[in-house]
């Protein structure tokens, strides 16, 4: 990945032996000051050493991907022969390698045979072959990665892990535990998991004078209209606010985060009282519509999480809506904007009830009830989720753990200071869509929100009518549920 | 799938109005045998992927399964069609599925005529002409539809940029996609743009066995080219024409991966062939979308009953 051409100097060598990571900031300091070199030039070193370190691609140069991988105490090795296939990440997904390596030292751990599954790559349709092999009872595959929406889909079809993993789960954030909780069954293990963000173009803000990023949607609204009335002067696409308004489960996340953060609910309450049609939901869907005129492009309303990456990225906004990925993607090395992107809580609404919300997203494990190794199955899912691996998922490609120990970890605040920054958003800020309570009918009552909001955001019914329509809606949703 | 059916050969045992004043010999009673031996892997195939999955459908239909589930399914009459008629998302898919397919079609009919006469007539490069018009045909719609969303972008599309700063028609840019009034529109130009050149394409081969001595007869009667369109070129044209319809039609009241590319399932553009998806996938109510499917069978079998009637007047 970094050229070797330049080591013949010494000037080089550090600048290449930097870029590996082995070394420490002070390390490089004491050796660039004993070469005799400026100030600036050792601080480029230094940030260079920390854009590479942030980039998605945290192995060492002349080491295997895996490399931070500890196996686990306490696996079990009187299992020799079996085999468990495990359906994980897409087959041409940068994760791919790293949960190739994990398996293998697994397999020599344990004697367990392991066999990678590549998903398919779309959530939705990744769900939709799930369906056809766990309706069908098949026994092909043993382990399943599930997104956090569905345990309530899959449930029916799971090992409850509460019976061999209890000790395991008390370890992982309670919210995401209990979101994986179905009628006191744990349905999926928590593997590592995402939250909604605001980024921002720090150089912007200090540019047209503002001094914190938005506290409020109002302060949002404010700082975007002002940036991009200056900077479209220049750049007639540059726009101030960019999000997920297609109708797909994206706006789902988008809309619940604006309803929420102004007291308007979570769309259906744990206890099954449907809560779209208030006046603060209404107030928030409204105030979204109000952006696509304004800060944001009317095309935002097909926008998914790539797109709107593709305004941002290079340079064509102020402010996005979404996940932890985006964040390498910005400051890797090719990217015009490496130190200028600030990453923190998405904006808070006003009135009663109005706090910071970010949708909870991420991925568990879950074992097949039709899979004939279970107990090979759930070793698997004790290591692949254990602190050990967590942590080397983390380090390796940047992911957020589940588990709170592994933020605090030294060496993951070194390598990714910028996921251990995020531990407030993670542990128990983010807000579960309604998917327990929905059980299997989740998609549905998804739907049928995430359809009316785009009406709304679209201007085909204003922000009342769609309310009353998606309550409505959801409201038979639960009927059918026997609410 | 019907295409299967219609070209599969079917075992003519003998020309009717003379098989019975001959008398019924062994050997021809070995040759049907062999032509229904011959014919019989077709049938099996046909029965395999068209027969079985259609009753399937039709018994999913009346029942409440769940995709997905292992739960036993129940038998709900006529439930499931009862919910379609009340659903507000599936009336307007039906209206969608409609514009789409009546305006696509005459657009590309009307264009599909106007492209084959010109490559009928002669001029130099007519086969580079012919070869290049096909490419947008050629284009997997998945990939075209996927172009044309950039091409439509409001700030970074081709479209705006032509329009808004090249000519000067619009005075900023829109967003064809995203804009409710708009995005039908612009969905069915794309359709248009892909489908033409197999329009035109099938017309050729109908004008192309239109014989030449017809004109000069007309031409030397007096009537204009304007007549003979209408006089000779349009009638002789019909069977070809017919043809193209039914192909196309079938294929636009289908339709899905243009709209699903470009909008997925949003309210504005939904059209049936996406609810019927939506509902029976995303949403795993197998039984009404299946109810959904068997609807959009029932609507196409209509289509081809009306079609083949036209094409059977034409012949008589």
């Amino acid at each position: 990945m970094h050229g070797h051409d330049s080591s013949s100097s010494p000037v080089g060598r550090l600048v290449a032996e930097s870029l590996t990571g082995h070394l420490s900031r002070r390390e490089i300091m004491k050796r660039g000051i004993a070469l005799g070199l400026s100030g600036p030039v050792i601080g480029m070193i230094l940030s260079a050493q920390q854009r590479s370190a942030l980039a998605q691609d945290a192995t060492p140069a002349g080491q295997e991907v895996g490399w931070s991988i500890v196996v686990p105490e306490g696996l079990r090795t009187d299992l020799p022969g079996a085999r468990v296939r495990a359906v994980l990440t897409s087959s041409a997904h940068p994760d791919r390698p790293w949960q190739e390596a994990a398996m293998r030292i697994f397999s020599e751990a344990t004697g367990i045979t392991t066999e990678f599954v590549p998903g398919e790559e779309s959530a939705t349709d990744r769900l939709a072959i799930y369906n056809q092999q766990l309706g069908a009872q098949s026994s092909d595959n043993d382990i399943y990665q599930i997104d956090v929406i569905w345990p309530g889909i899959v449930a029916q079809h799971a090992v409850d892990l509460n019976q061999s993993l209890a000790d395991l789960a008390a370890l992982h954030f309670p919210a995401i535990v209990e979101n994986n909780s179905v009628d006191g069954a744990l349905v999926g293990m928590p593997w590592y998991t995402d939250a909604g963000l605001l980024y921002y173009r720090s150089d912007l803000l200090e540019e047209y004078g503002f001094e914190n990023p938005p506290e409020t949607w109002d302060e949002l609204q404010e700082q975007a209209q002002a940036i991009q009335d200056g900077e479209s002067a220049d750049n007639a696409s540059f726009r101030g606010f960019v999000w997920q308004g297609n109708a797909y489960e994206g706006l789902t996340c988008n809309a619940l985060e604006w309803q929420f953060s102004s007291g308007g609910g979570r769309i259906i309450e744990p206890d099954g009282t449907v809560t779209v049609n208030n006046p603060q939901a209404i107030a928030a869907f409204d105030r979204a519509r109000n952006w696509v005129e304004t800060i944001s492009p009317e095309d935002v309303t097909t926008f998914n999480e790539p797109s709107s990456l593709n305004a941002f990225a290079p340079g064509n906004a102020a402010f996005m809506r979404n996940w932890p990925y985006a964040y390498s993607v910005t400051q890797a090395p090719d990217s015009p904007l490496v130190g200028m992107v600030g990453v923190t809580q998405l904006p808070m609404g006003d009135g009663e009830g109005a706090t910071h919300a970010a949708t909870l997203g991420g991925w568990q494990l879950m074992v097949s009830n039709y899979s004939q190794n279970q107990e090979a199955a759930i070793e698997f899912v004790k290591y692949m989720c254990s602190p050990e691996l967590e942590k080397a998922f983390t380090i390796e490609r940047s992911h957020s753990p589940t588990i709170s120990a592994v933020y605090d970890d030294p060496e993951v605040i070194e390598l990714q200071e910028f996921l251990a920054r995020l531990k407030p958003v993670f542990e128990g800020g983010a807000v579960a869509r309604p998917s327990t309570v929905t059980a299997d009918l989740y998609n549905s009552a998804s739907i049928a929100y995430h359809t009316r909001v785009n009406q709304i955001l679209t201007g085909q019914i204003d922000g009342a009518a769609g309310a009353a329509e998606i309550e409505a809606e959801l409201q038979d949703i639960m009927a059918e549920l026997g609410y | 799938m019907t295409q299967g059916v219609a070209t599969a050969p079917l075992p003519q045992p003998a020309k009717p109005g003379r098989s019975y004043d001959l008398p019924q010999s062994g050997w021809m009673k070995a040759r049907e045998r062999l032509a229904w031996l011959l014919v019989a892997p077709s049938i099996l195939v046909v029965v395999l992927v068209a027969l079985y999955p259609l009753l399937q459908s039709f018994r999913l239909s009346f029942t409440n399964a769940r995709f997905g589930s292992t739960r036993p399914e129940l038998y709900v009459g006529f439930d499931n069609y009862a919910r379609l008629a009340q659903d507000n998302v599936f009336i307007s898919a039906l209206g969608h599925t409609l514009v789409f397919t009546v305006a696509s079609v005459a657009i590309e009919t009307i264009l599909g005529i106007a492209v084959a006469l010109i490559i009928n007539s002669n001029f130099n490069g007519r086969g580079v002409v012919r070869t290049s018009m096909l490419i947008p045909w050629a284009i997997p719609t998945v990939v075209s539809s996927q172009l044309w969303r950039f091409m439509y972008n409001q700030d970074n599309g081709v479209i705006n940029d032509v329009l808004v700063n090249r000519l000067g028609i619009l005075s900023s840019p829109v967003a064809w996609i995203a804009n409710p009034s708009t995005s039908l529109s612009a969905i069915i130009a794309v359709d248009v743009w892909k489908t033409t050149p197999f329009m035109a394409l099938l017309l050729l081969a109908g004008l192309q066995i239109i014989p030449g001595d017809v004109y000069e007869a007309a031409t030397v009667d007096g009537a204009s080219k304007w007549q003979q369109f209408w006089q000779i070129t349009l009638p002789l044209l019909k069977p070809a024409l017919l043809v193209a319809l039914i192909f196309r039609t079938l294929d636009a009241f289908r339709v899905f991966d243009v709209v699903f590319v470009m909008k997925g399932a949003a309210l504005d553009t939904i059209t049936l062939a996406i609810y019927a998806r939506q509902t029976m996938i995303d949403e795993q109510y197998l039984g009404r979308g299946a109810a959904a499917s068997v609807f959009i069978f029932f609507c196409i079998a209509l289509l081809v009953i009306v079609y083949s009637r036209l094409v059977r007047v034409e012949e008589t």
